[in-house]
């Protein structure tokens, strides 16, 4: 059924009576082509591109609980291309480009909001820096604009900006990005690879990966074993956990993030703002709550809750960027286990095991990546070869010492 | 988070600093044959458990010392905590 507004008039008028599920609930097959683990935003993308791109329609998305039960569903929501390093930047760009498309090329509302995304300095060093991350993204065919302390006060009058320690200098601000409905992403992509006959498995926990020769021939599950052709691995905090199924240890530690929102309030903030002394960041959703979040809790956890200290460490960067923050009510907050990399970035690549692919180590930054990394998965498995834009993300990089650092702290997962 | 130090008793952990797997504590010889490949899976690879976890953690603002505790990375439930001194030693580190 394909959405439109003579579709959703037609409905309307015959008391919404006609509307279809948006996928089917199908049982395993015995076996497939390409059986994908994880149903979360990257490994539904995945599948959608490779029916939609790459011609194969014999493939599986098996999801341990229900799609978008993971971080799809739990994140605040972000996408940017703001990244300064090179093997980074043309990626996340490439991200962008398909979030920009990805409604009409799903058909599907993900409400994607280019609203802007403003990163704040604090001081000159830091206003430096973003001079040369902007212009790292206008080569790499990103936008980006410097703005003075006066042209964020235009846009922001009620921050603080002569806090004492760190009063606002300016900022970085990317207009293309935005945020986007976390858990449209994923019905819309597991609608769209699903209309091209993909089988989408909830309830359907991956226990085993059965490797024989080297080579991986399916796997079992909690409905069965299932043969495969070739498997993908997108399990994003539990990834570990299912590598260790083939004997694999990975340059990943799983650490919980939590996330923040408000009672609805009105409107206040219409883009993404980030404070730039302390890690916190926040938007307004379109119901009105403030989302917010900072810090990972800094110790492995694979509870999808976070502790105490660090809800006070966001909201004290909270009160120093935006005093008036003070006055909102919190209604909920929760956590998502994030996969974080040695080096703060992901890893799409082969493994030792043939016909066994991986993606991981998204880290907290792993949303925005959803479009591409469905693609530049899709890509790896279905030819065998890197996506141009996806070749540095190598799994043996920490080994020759080709690490993507963003944030220059060495292979200390807390740390990125 | 209470971490219950040896010497110091129930403390918050918000005292301390996290450094990651007590493995950690093995680190490899430098100059023995395939030293490269040691230190890579060293520094690299982690075995990351949904479970109990033996890791390291420093009373930064306490009394300095290096604690191994013995965490469920899944509720958090604290079953043993070390010194990281002696647990180096009983290996056979800094005697
Ligand atoms: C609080 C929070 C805020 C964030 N904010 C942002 C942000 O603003 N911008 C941004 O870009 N990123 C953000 N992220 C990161 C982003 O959400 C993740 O990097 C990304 O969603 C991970 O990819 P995924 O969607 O495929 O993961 P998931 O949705 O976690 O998908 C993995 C799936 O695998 C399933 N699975 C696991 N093990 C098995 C198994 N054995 N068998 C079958 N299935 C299995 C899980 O149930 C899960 O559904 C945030 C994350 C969190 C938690």
């Amino acid at each position: 059924m394909r959405y439109s507004a003579l579709r959703l008039l037609r409905e309307a008028l015959r008391g919404n009576r006609g509307w279809e599920r948006a996928w089917r609930d199908p049982e395993p097959q015995p076996e497939y082509d390409i059986v994908i683990i994880g149903g979360g935003g990257h490994g539904l993308a995945t599948a959608h591109y490779l029916a939609s791109r790459y011609g194969q329609a014999r493939v599986a998305v098996l999801e341990k609980g229900w799609i978008g039960s993971g971080n799809v569903g739990r994140n605040t929501t972000i996408i940017r291309s703001n990244y300064l390093l090179d093997g980074n930047q043309p990626f996340y760009e490439f991200s962008l480009r398909l979030w920009e498309g990805l409604e009409q090329d799903l058909n599907y509302n993900a409400m994607v909001s280019q609203r802007g995304v403003l990163n704040l300095c604090h001081s000159d060093a830091q206003r430096d820096a973003f001079v040369r991350r902007g212009n790292a993204m206008k080569l790499h065919g990103a936008d980006a604009e410097l703005l003075d302390t006066e042209a964020v006060r235009a846009m922001y009058p009620w921050l603080n900006f002569d806090n004492a320690r760190f009063p606002i200098r300016g900022g970085l601000l990317q207009r293309r990005g935005g945020t986007v409905r976390h858990d449209a992403v994923a019905w819309g992509y597991a609608r769209a690879a699903d209309s091209r006959g993909v089988d989408i498995i909830q309830n359907c926990e991956v226990t085993g990966l059965r490797i024989a020769d080297g080579r991986v021939t399916g796997v079992d599950t909690s409905r069965g074993v299932i043969g495969a052709g070739k498997v993908g691995v997108a399990v994003a905090g539990n990834s570990s956990r299912v590598m260790a199924m083939a004997g694999l240890r990975l340059p990943i530690e799983s650490h919980v993030l939590q996330a923040f929102v408000t009672e609805g309030l009105k409107p206040l903030i219409d883009g993404v703002i980030t404070f730039g002394a302390g890690h916190f960041y926040v938007s307004q959703s379109d119901k009105g709550g403030l989302v917010f979040g900072g810090d990972i809790d800094g110790y492995n956890s694979y509870a999808q809750r976070g502790n105490l200290p660090v809800v006070e460490d966001v909201v004290e960067s909270g009160m120093a960027l935006m005093p008036a923050i003070g006055r909102a009510r919190l209604l909920r907050m929760w956590g998502g286990v994030m996969d974080m990399s040695m080096d703060g970035s992901p890893i799409i690549d082969r493994t030792p095991v043939d016909g066994l692919y991986f993606n991981g180590g998204w880290c907290y930054g792993g949303f925005k990546a959803t479009p591409a990394s469905g693609m530049a998965f899709a890509h790896l498995l279905a030819t065998d070869t890197p996506h141009p834009t996806a070749a540095a993300y190598r799994l043996d990089r920490f080994r020759h010492g080709r690490m993507i650092d963003e944030k220059g702290m060495g292979a200390q997962p807390n740390l990125h | 988070m209470i971490i219950p130090h040896p010497l110091l008793g129930p403390r918050d952990a918000q005292e301390f600093t996290y450094m990651g797997d007590a493995a950690l504590i093995d680190r490899p010889d430098g100059m023995a044959e395939g030293a490269a490949e040691a230190f890579d899976t060293y520094l690299h690879a982690r075995d990351n458990p949904a479970g109990l976890h033996r890791e390291l953690w420093y009373h930064e603002a306490g009394d300095r010392s290096w604690l191994v505790v013995t965490r469920d990375t899944r509720t958090h439930e604290i079953t043993q905590v070390e010194l990281a001194r002696d647990v180096a030693r009983a290996r056979g580190r800094s005697q």
